[in-house]
C-alpha cells in the first residue's frame, strides 16, 4: 500500500498502518496507510461492515472514548502526529458529521451552530457570535431559510436542514478537514442532492472526508476513493480511474453489484 | 348461558372496582376521623403550632409538624442530590455496563431493603454520637440527625430513575459533541444534563415525596418535640413520627387530631407523587 | 477570529482537563459515599449481632427484662430468642399475601386486558396513590377498619390488612409489566384453538409469564417485611408465640422497637436486626436469581 501514499502529494492527514479492533480476536481495519489530499472530497466505499466508519472514526479519536477499542497505527495532521495532540484540540481541528441528524435538541438553531464555542468554554461577543452563526449557515445554504427563525429549536427543522444545521456546526471552528459519516443516508433524495451540491461547493476551503454505501453517490462528488473490504484498503485511487478500471478483482465485483 | 369470558371479565372488573373502594375507604376514614378536629378547631388547625393535651385547655394544630417534615424532606433531598446524582453518573455514563456499575447498582439497591428501623438504630449509635461530637445539638437528636438518614434512605428512590433517564441520552448527542472538542464534562454539562433534566427532577420529586411520609428512622432520631424547630439542628417531629409517637395514648380530640394529620400527609404525599408522574408523563410523550 | 486561538491556548485546555479530571473524580467519590453507609450497616449489624444468634435465637421466645438484667449483669450472652417475633412476622407475611396476591394478581390481569382503555387509566393512577401512601397512615386505616371495628382490640388481622394493601400495589404493577412482555402470537394460538379466556388465563398468561409474577410477590414481599409503624398501630406486639388472628401479636421489627426501648435488652436489636436484613437481602437474591434464570 505504501505506493498509494506516494501518490497523494503533500497530504493534510496522512494514516500509517491504522489498525482497529473492538476486542483481542477480532481486528475491524487491519493496517490501512493512506495520505488525503488538501481541498479534495474524499470517499471511503465498502460493504456493509468493512471498517469504513470505524476508518472514518479513528481519525478524530472518537474510539478512544470506549475503552474496549483497542487502536494501533499513527495519524497525522498536517505533518503532526495525533497522539501528541489532546483530543479536544484535535477535534476541533477536525469537524465530524453523523449519519443521522443530531442537531443538540434543547439548543435553538444559533446555538447549535456556535455550539463547539460553547461546550469548549469559549466565550465570544455577541456581535462575534452572530457572525460566526451567519457566515457558517450562509455555507450550508440554510441562511435564507432559518434566518428568522434562530430561536427555535434545531429539531423543529426537516432532516435535509438538520443535516446542513450539523455541518454548520461542524464548520463554525473552521477545522482543516471534514469527516462525513454517511451523511445522507437518513435524507431524501432531494435534500440529498443538496448536500452534495454543499460538499462541492465546500471543498474551495476544507478538506472532505467521505464514507458512503452510495456508489453514484462516490462516484458524483469524490475526487479521490478508497475501497475496503473485511477491514483492509484493497484500492484506493482518483475516483474517476478506479470506476472506469478498477486494478483489484474485488473492487470490480463490488462496483459492478456482485455484492454489496 | 352467561360465557366463560364474561364470567372473568366481570370478576376482573370488580377487582379493579375493590382497589378503588379501598382507595376511596380510606379518604372517607380520614375525613371521616378528622371532622371532630374541624369542628371544634376548624381550619385554625392547619396554621396553629400548639400542641396541648391537658384537659380543659386542649389545643391542637399541625403547623409544627408540617414545618418539620417539609424540614428533614428538604435536608434530605439536599444532601442526597449530590450523592444520588453522582451514583446516577457512575453507573449510567462513567462506567455504563461494566461490572463494577452493577456492583455498585446492586449496593445501592440492597440500600432500599434495609428496614426503616435498622436505619433508625444506625442513626441513633453512629451518627447520633457523630452529631453530638461535632457540637450541632448537645443530645445529638433533631431534624439534621433526621434528615441524613432520610437522605440515605431515599437514596435508591432517586437514583434508579436518574440512571435509566441519563442512559437513554443518545450516544449521537453525546458524540456530535464529543466531536467538537468538548471534555466529558462538558458533555454531562452541556448536553447529558440539558437533555435528561425532566426526568432526573421527577426522580428527585418522587425520592422527596418517599421523605415525607418516612416514619421510624425519623421518630427515633429527631428529638419528639411538639414545637416549630428553632433551627435545622433543633429537635422537632414530622407529621408521621407525631402519629407513631402519640397515637397509643390517644383518644377523642387528640386522636382525631393524628388522623387529621394522617389525611394532610395522605393529601400532601398524593400532591408531590401527582406532580412527579405528569412530569414523567409529559417527558415520554 | 484571533479571540478564539487567544482563549484556546495552551492555558485553557490544560484548565479544563483540569476540571474535566476533577469532575470525574468528585463523581467517584460520591458514588462511594452513596455506597459506604450499606457497607457501614451491614458490618455494625454483623460485628455486633453475630453472637447472639445461635439455635435458642430461632426456637425461643423473648425474654423479659428481669432475666435480660440479669444476664447483663453477669456479662452473659442474653437469654432466650425472637420466635415470637419470627412466628408474628410469617404469619402476619403470610395472611398479608393471602390477601393481596389473589387481588393484586387479578387486578394486574385486569389492567393488562385493558390496556389503554379509559377506566384502566384512573385504575392505575388509584393504584399509583395508593402506592404512594406513607405506610403510617395505612396502619390508621386499619386501626380503624379492623382494630375498631372486626377484631375489636388489636390483631394479627389489622396488621395483615395494613401489610396487604402495602403489597397490592407493588403486585399489580409487576404483574402489568410481566403480562406485557408476553408475545401476543402465544394468546392469539390459544383464541386460535378455540379455547375459552379464563383457561387462557391460567393455562397460558399464568405459566408464561409464572417466573415475572413470582419476582414481582417476592420483592412485595420483601418491601413489607421489615414494616414496623403500621404494625404498632394494629398488631401491636405479644410476648407469647400467637397464632390466633383477633389477638395480639408479635413480628421482628416491633420486637427490635421493644428491645430499642428497654436498656437491659438493648443488646438483642443488632441479632434480630442483622436476621431481618437478611431476610430481606435473601428474597432480593431470590428474585434476582429467578430473573437471571429466565433471561
Amino acid at each position: 500500500m505504501s505506493e498509494l501514499i506516494k501518490q497523494i502529494s503533500d497530504p493534510v492527514l496522512e494514516i500509517r498502518d491504522l489498525s482497529v479492533s473492538y476486542n483481542k480476536d477480532k481486528s475491524a481495519v487491519t493496517a490501512v496507510s493512506a495520505g488525503i489530499k488538501k481541498n479534495r472530497v474524499t470517499a471511503i466505499m465498502g460493504p456493509s461492515g468493512c471498517g469504513k466508519s470505524t476508518l472514518l472514526r479513528a481519525i478524530n479519536r472518537m474510539h478512544d472514548l470506549y475503552p474496549n477499542v483497542e487502536t494501533v497505527g499513527d495519524i497525522f495532521l498536517n505533518g503532526e502526529d495525533t497522539a501528541d495532540m489532546s483530543t479536544m484540540m484535535l477535534r476541533r481541528k477536525i469537524g465530524m458529521v453523523f449519519q443521522r441528524p443530531n442537531p443538540f435538541p434543547t439548543m435553538s438553531i444559533h446555538d447549535n451552530v456556535i455550539a463547539g464555542y460553547k461546550l469548549n468554554g469559549i466565550r465570544l461577543q455577541k456581535s462575534d457570535k452572530n457572525d460566526i452563526v451567519e457566515k457558517s449557515l450562509r455555507d450550508v445554504a440554510l441562511w435564507d431559510e432559518v434566518k428568522d427563525s434562530l430561536i427555535k429549536k434545531g429539531t423543529f427543522l426537516s432532516g435535509g436542514q438538520q443535516q446542513r444545521l450539523c455541518i454548520a456546526r461542524a464548520l463554525a471552528f473552521k477545522p482543516d478537514v471534514i469527516l462525513l459519516d454517511e451523511p445522507t443516508s437518513a435524507l431524501d433524495p432531494v435534500a440529498t442532492k443538496k448536500v452534495e451540491e454543499l460538499l462541492m461547493q465546500l471543498k474551495k476551503d476544507y478538506t472532505i472526508v467521505m464514507v458512503t454505501h452510495n456508489m453514484a453517490q462516490a462516484a458524483r462528488i469524490s475526487d479521490f476513493s478508497m475501497f475496503m473490504y473485511l477491514g483492509e484498503l484493497i484500492e484506493y485511487g482518483k475516483t474517476k480511474d478506479m470506476f472506469i478500471k478498477p486494478i483489484d478483482t474485488r473492487t470490480e465485483e463490488y462496483l459492478t453489484g456482485k455484492f454489496s | 348461558m352467561i360465557s366463560s369470558e364474561r364470567v372473568v371479565k366481570i370478576v376482573l372488573f370488580l377487582s379493579s372496582l375493590l382497589i378503588i373502594l379501598v382507595t376511596a375507604g380510606m379518604v372517607l376514614s380520614l375525613m371521616n376521623g378528622s371532622i371532630p378536629v374541624f369542628k371544634e378547631i376548624g381550619l385554625r388547625f392547619i396554621i396553629s403550632s400548639q400542641w396541648n393535651p391537658t384537659e380543659g385547655s386542649e389545643e391542637y394544630g399541625a403547623m409544627a409538624f408540617i414545618a418539620g417534615t417539609l424540614m428533614t424532606s428538604f435536608i434530605a433531598i439536599i444532601i442526597c442530590f449530590p450523592l444520588a446524582f453522582s451514583t446516577s453518573l457512575f453507573i449510567g455514563e462513567y462506567y455504563s455496563g461494566t461490572r463494577i456499575a452493577r456492583i455498585v447498582g446492586t449496593l445501592v439497591d440492597m440500600l432500599a431493603g434495609i428496614p426503616s428501623i435498622v436505619y433508625g438504630l444506625w442513626g441513633f449509635y453512629v451518627l447520633r454520637p457523630l452529631i453530638v461530637d461535632l457540637g450541632l445539638n448537645a443530645q445529638g437528636f433533631g431534624i439534621f440527625t433526621a434528615g441524613v438518614v432520610l437522605a440515605i434512605m431515599i437514596i435508591p428512590y432517586a437514583t434508579s430513575i436518574s440512571t435509566e433517564i441519563i442512559k437513554m441520552v443518545s450516544s449521537d448527542l453525546k458524540e456530535a459533541a464529543y466531536s467538537l472538542g468538548a471534555t466529558r464534562r462538558e458533555v454531562i454539562l452541556n448536553v447529558l444534563i440539558p437533555n435528561a433534566r425532566s426526568g432526573i427532577f421527577t426522580s428527585f420529586v418522587l425520592a422527596f415525596g418517599r421523605a415525607l411520609g418516612e416514619t421510624m428512622a425519623v421518630t427515633m432520631l429527631i428529638g419528639n418535640a411538639n414545637i416549630i424547630p428553632d433551627s435545622i439542628f433543633g429537635a422537632g417531629n414530622t407529621m408521621a413520627s407525631v402519629i407513631a409517637n402519640q397515637f397509643g395514648e390517644a383518644e377523642g380530640l387528640k386522636l382525631s387530631a393524628l388522623i387529621t394529620i394522617g389525611l394532610l400527609l395522605f393529601v400532601i404525599t398524593g400532591i408531590i407523587n401527582g406532580i412527579g408522574k405528569l412530569i414523567i408523563k409529559k417527558f415520554n410523550s | 477570529m484571533a479571540f478564539a486561538k487567544q482563549i484556546s491556548g495552551e492555558g485553557a485546555l490544560k484548565r479544563r482537563v483540569v476540571k474535566n479530571r476533577l469532575f470525574a473524580g468528585s463523581v467517584i467519590f460520591f458514588s462511594m459515599l452513596t455506597i459506604s453507609p450499606i457497607l457501614l450497616i451491614v458490618y455494625k449489624l454483623v460485628a455486633k449481632g453475630y453472637r447472639q444468634i445461635n439455635i435458642d435465637f430461632f426456637t425461643k421466645k423473648a425474654p423479659d427484662t428481669y432475666e435480660a438484667m440479669v444476664a447483663v449483669g453477669a456479662g452473659e450472652v442474653i437469654p432466650g430468642g425472637i420466635l415470637n417475633g419470627i412466628a408474628g412476622t410469617l404469619y402476619m407475611v403470610f395472611i398479608a399475601s393471602l390477601i393481596a396476591i389473589p387481588v393484586g394478581l387479578l387486578i394486574g390481569i385486569f389492567l393488562y386486558d385493558q390496556q389503554s382503555k379509559r377506566y384502566a387509566g384512573v385504575v392505575r393512577d388509584v393504584v399509583d396513590i395508593l402506592q404512594g401512601v406513607p405506610s403510617i397512615v395505612l396502619g390508621l386505616i386499619a386501626y380503624f377498619w379492623v382494630v375498631k371495628n372486626i377484631t375489636n382490640g388489636f390483631s394479627a388481622l389489622a396488621g395483615s390488612t395494613a401489610l396487604a394493601i402495602m403489597m397490592m400495589p407493588l403486585i399489580i404493577r409487576s404483574t402489568e409489566e410481566t403480562l406485557k412482555m408476553i408475545p401476543e402470537t402465544i394468546i392469539e394460538a390459544g383464541f386460535a384453538l378455540g379455547v375459552p379466556y379464563h383457561k387462557i388465563i391460567l393455562r397460558v398468561l399464568i405459566p408464561s409469564g409464572f417466573s415475572g409474577l413470582l419476582t414481582g410477590i417476592l420483592l412485595a414481599i420483601s418491601r413489607i417485611i421489615g414494616e414496623t409503624a403500621p404494625l404498632m398501630l394494629t398488631a401491636l406486639g405479644s410476648m407469647q408465640v400467637n397464632f390466633q388472628i383477633d389477638k395480639p401479636t408479635s413480628a421482628i421489627p416491633l420486637l427490635i422497637w421493644e428491645f430499642y426501648n428497654d436498656p437491659n435488652m438493648v443488646d438483642l436489636i443488632w441479632s434480630s436486626s442483622l436476621l431481618l436484613m437478611m431476610m430481606v437481602l435473601l428474597l432480593n437474591l431470590l428474585s434476582r436469581q429467578i430473573i437471571a434464570r429466565r433471561s
